[in-house]
């Protein structure tokens, strides 16, 4: 194991991950809303905020799908050193995705949730080269009247809204930047 | 602060686990999220839920309020505060619009929550279908299937026997259209309050489940065309404070049936008497302090 696996936790992890996690559930509560959220220092490419939302909700109860570009031992040694969650390859036992866009669609193949437990869904972390708060227009429980964010893709999220109270639920992340869009918020454009 | 405990009491393990599941219940609003819901050093009906998911998302820079039917000064909501004062060394006010993180029992306070705020409330059943369907199994697959008839069978039968539907709390809501939701036993007085700017937490701790409302969510209460949702609401202004648009709490004075009605909110109802609204049993502030 390289030593590079082993550092880049949080330093004071109950107080680094309330703050990661308050960034965490505000920016789930406020589709759109752009957040900073930090602690972590996980081996590149992966971005801090993937990295610190990572230790912050992955533990071994939580089966993680690491996209092609992050399977690199160094990174994958660091999710498991830090987390203990087991990595699997089968896209339809994960609970958490972390990758890019390209890497993670088609999302078909992810878990959705059942009728009776639409929570048990996996939720994806994508992976972007940067924020931006311009895009399609989205609108839902969360936003005030409407509110605008850059997406990788439109016709994949409104398919995926479509399946309410199913579906997946994205955390975008960029740097230290994070933004989620959940199963509820509609795409407009 | 007592640096025995972790922060916030809570094994670190446990806050993911419950952190995970407040995250789902946001993307799902209304929908209850299961959680291994933990002892903690209270008994149930005290808060246990409400507590769990308090701990879940306290900062330590953060400043907590806790009430109990409005009120900040009794046993429950003192004891909750000091708990959190010494597990997680957070700073605690009694004033709504100081704090950051509100832990509530039954009531949501009449001064409006504002967008950096997040409201937790203790639920003790929080299945709305309980009571018309003891299963779990089924009250699950009537909320797959969205199958609500019987809840409005309910509201019916009020409206049979009583001319009006006489659920006076813990009245049903519907939000974002998909899910019916206990909105834990607050008056139905507080139903229009909860489409707010701050954020819902629901932590029902005995029967392990959480729930949210996200902010701006729509928050429908369930109602006939003819005979739509009554807010309800005082007769009469608070004894104290002369409030009008506040929620009021009787008061038996004597044992030949003297009363008073007073704001439930307490933090509201000494605002108002700080700025010199006073009631018909009040005493205007100056004497007070005398």
């Amino acid at each position: 194991m390289e030593a590079e696996s082993l550092s880049g936790g949080f330093d004071n992890a109950p107080i680094a991950s309330a703050h990661a996690f308050r960034v965490a559930l505000d920016v789930m509560a406020r589709p759109g809303k752009i957040g900073k959220i930090s602690g972590a220092l996980p081996p590149a490419p992966m971005t801090v905020a993937a990295g610190s939302l990572i230790l912050t909700l992955c533990d071994p109860e939580t089966p993680v799908w690491l996209a092609p570009s992050l399977q690199g031992a160094t990174i994958a040694d660091w999710v498991r050193f830090h987390t203990g969650a087991p990595l699997v390859a089968n896209r339809a036992g994960a609970m958490f995705a972390v990758g890019r866009w390209e890497e993670l669609a088609p999302i078909t193949d992810f878990p959705i949730g059942t009728p009776q437990y639409p929570d048990r869904s996996t939720t994806l972390i994508v992976e972007m080269d940067r924020m931006t708060a311009s895009g399609p227009t989205l609108r839902g429980p969360g936003i005030k009247d409407s509110i605008q964010l850059g997406l990788p893709d439109v016709k994949s999220f409104q398919a995926n809204a479509a399946l309410f109270p199913l579906g997946l639920d994205f955390y975008f992340t960029a740097g230290s930047q994070i933004a989620a869009l959940p199963r509820t918020t509609k795409l407009e454009g | 602060m007592s640096s025995d405990y972790n922060f916030a009491y809570l094994d670190e393990q446990t806050k993911r686990m419950i952190r995970r599941a407040l995250l789902k219940g946001v993307a799902i609003p209304g929908y209850q999220v299961p959680f291994a819901s933990r002892e903690m050093p209270m008994p149930y009906g005290w808060g246990t839920g409400g507590v769990q998911v308090t701990a879940a998302c306290l900062l330590p820079d953060d400043t907590l309020k806790v009430i109990d039917q409005g009120a900040d000064d009794t046993t429950n909501a003192v004891s909750i505060r000091k708990f959190f004062e010494k597990t997680a060394s957070v700073s605690v006010t009694e004033e709504t619009t100081e704090a950051t993180v509100i832990q509530t029992r039954h009531r949501i306070p009449e001064t409006p929550l504002t967008e950096g705020q997040i409201l937790v409330y203790q639920v003790p059943i929080p299945e709305p279908l309980r009571f018309l369907e003891p299963r779990e199994t089924e009250t699950r697959k009537m909320h797959a299937l969205e199958e609500y008839g019987l809840m409005h069978v309910k509201l019916y039968e009020d409206i049979a026997r009583h001319g009006h539907i006489a659920t006076a709390y813990a009245y049903p809501v519907k939000v974002e259209g998909r899910y019916v939701m206990d909105p834990s036993p607050i008056p139905k007085f507080d139903n229009p309050k909860m489409e707010m700017a701050g954020l819902q937490l629901f932590g029902a701790g005995r029967e392990q489940r959480i729930y949210a409302v996200p902010p701006y969510t729509r928050v429908v209460s369930l109602d006939f065309e003819d005979h739509p949702f009554e807010r309800g609401g005082a007769q009469q202004p608070c004894g104290l404070c002369a409030a009008t648009d506040a929620y009021l709490d009787e008061v038996i004075m004597d044992d030949i049936g003297t009363r008073m009605f007073v704001c439930s909110d307490t933090d509201y109802c000494r605002k108002r008497r700080e700025v010199g609204h006073v009631g018909e049993m009040g005493v205007p502030k100056a004497e007070d302090a005398a």
